[in-house]
């Protein structure tokens, strides 16, 4: 017997280390992951008030955000290594050009 | 305190400290290997909520198959370090501050609605693991089914969209 708002309490922490990590590093492949990391929170906030209500609902959107998820991750990932080739470079700021 | 207490303590510790020495990694090889270790650790939480098919999709989607193309694009473009750059100043503490303000809104929403959140019960004392799956699968079939079969174009789309944008040209 775990009271959820513990489980909420440690989504919103998790959420909030992957924020930052979006607005702190440099690197877009840790942005990337801390933006997954983010996802997860979520889905862990999704499946534990799911199981409060003895639902499967919540479940179901995990399963479909773990599949947004992946396909973000697979495109993103292709531009990464696109930007790479062209600039000899992945910082995020200097991708500070549309045309490379 | 319960053993189901407990457990849930160790693992948010296990959670937050391997978040956090995502972030804090100076190699992004060591942050994906840290990621993986997260990713486990909630899969375990998943178990703990009474998912079982969450949490090995979990192990298989993200720890598999998400975070070794992650480790597989950081070697292949030799990211590990880069080097630093300050285009903004300050930009990392104002990121913490605007942090603590989110953690803590969250907790006085958490604090100020205490009567309208509840306890979770034992998991297994609604469904076992055969029960679950099946009704998961019943409820992605009949009642999901469209948002399901749209999954799969997306991912389709995805894929082409992977393909067709590191493809080698021909020729020039």
């Amino acid at each position: 017997m775990v009271d959820i708002s513990y489980y909420i309490l440690l989504s919103a922490v998790l959420f909030t280390i992957g924020a930052v990590g979006v607005l702190v590093r440099r690197n877009p492949l840790i942005i990337f992951m801390s933006v997954e990391l983010m996802l997860n929170a979520a889905n862990l906030a999704f499946v534990s008030f799911a199981s409060m209500h003895g639902s499967l609902d919540g479940q179901i959107f995990v399963f479909f955000v773990m599949t947004v998820a992946a396909a973000e991750v697979a495109v993103g990932l292709a531009l990464i290594v696109q930007i790479f080739k062209s600039r000899h470079s992945i910082n995020v700021d200097e991708m500070n050009s549309l045309k490379g | 305190m319960s053993i189901d207490l407990i457990l849930f303590l160790i693992l948010a510790v296990v959670a937050v400290a391997t978040a956090l020495g995502m972030l804090l990694s100076k190699n992004a090889v060591y942050s994906a290997l840290f990621l993986v270790l997260n990713f486990a650790a909630i899969a375990v939480f998943y178990l703990l909520l009474g998912a079982p098919f969450i949490a090995i999709s979990q192990v298989t989607v993200y720890a598999g198959a998400i975070m070794v193309l992650f480790l597989f694009v950081i070697m292949l473009l030799g990211a590990e370090t880069l080097a630093p750059s300050k285009v903004l100043r300050g930009q990392g503490w104002a990121a913490f501050g605007l942090a603590v303000v989110l953690v803590a809104e969250t907790v006085y929403l958490l604090v100020s609605r205490h009567a309208a959140v509840g306890v979770i019960a034992r998991p297994d004392a609604f469904l076992n693991t055969m029960d679950s799956l099946r009704e998961i699968g019943k409820a992605l079939f009949i009642q999901y089914l469209l948002p399901f079969e749209v999954t799969s174009i997306l991912l389709l789309v995805a894929m082409v969209g992977a393909i067709v944008l590191t493809r080698r040209e021909k020729g020039g």
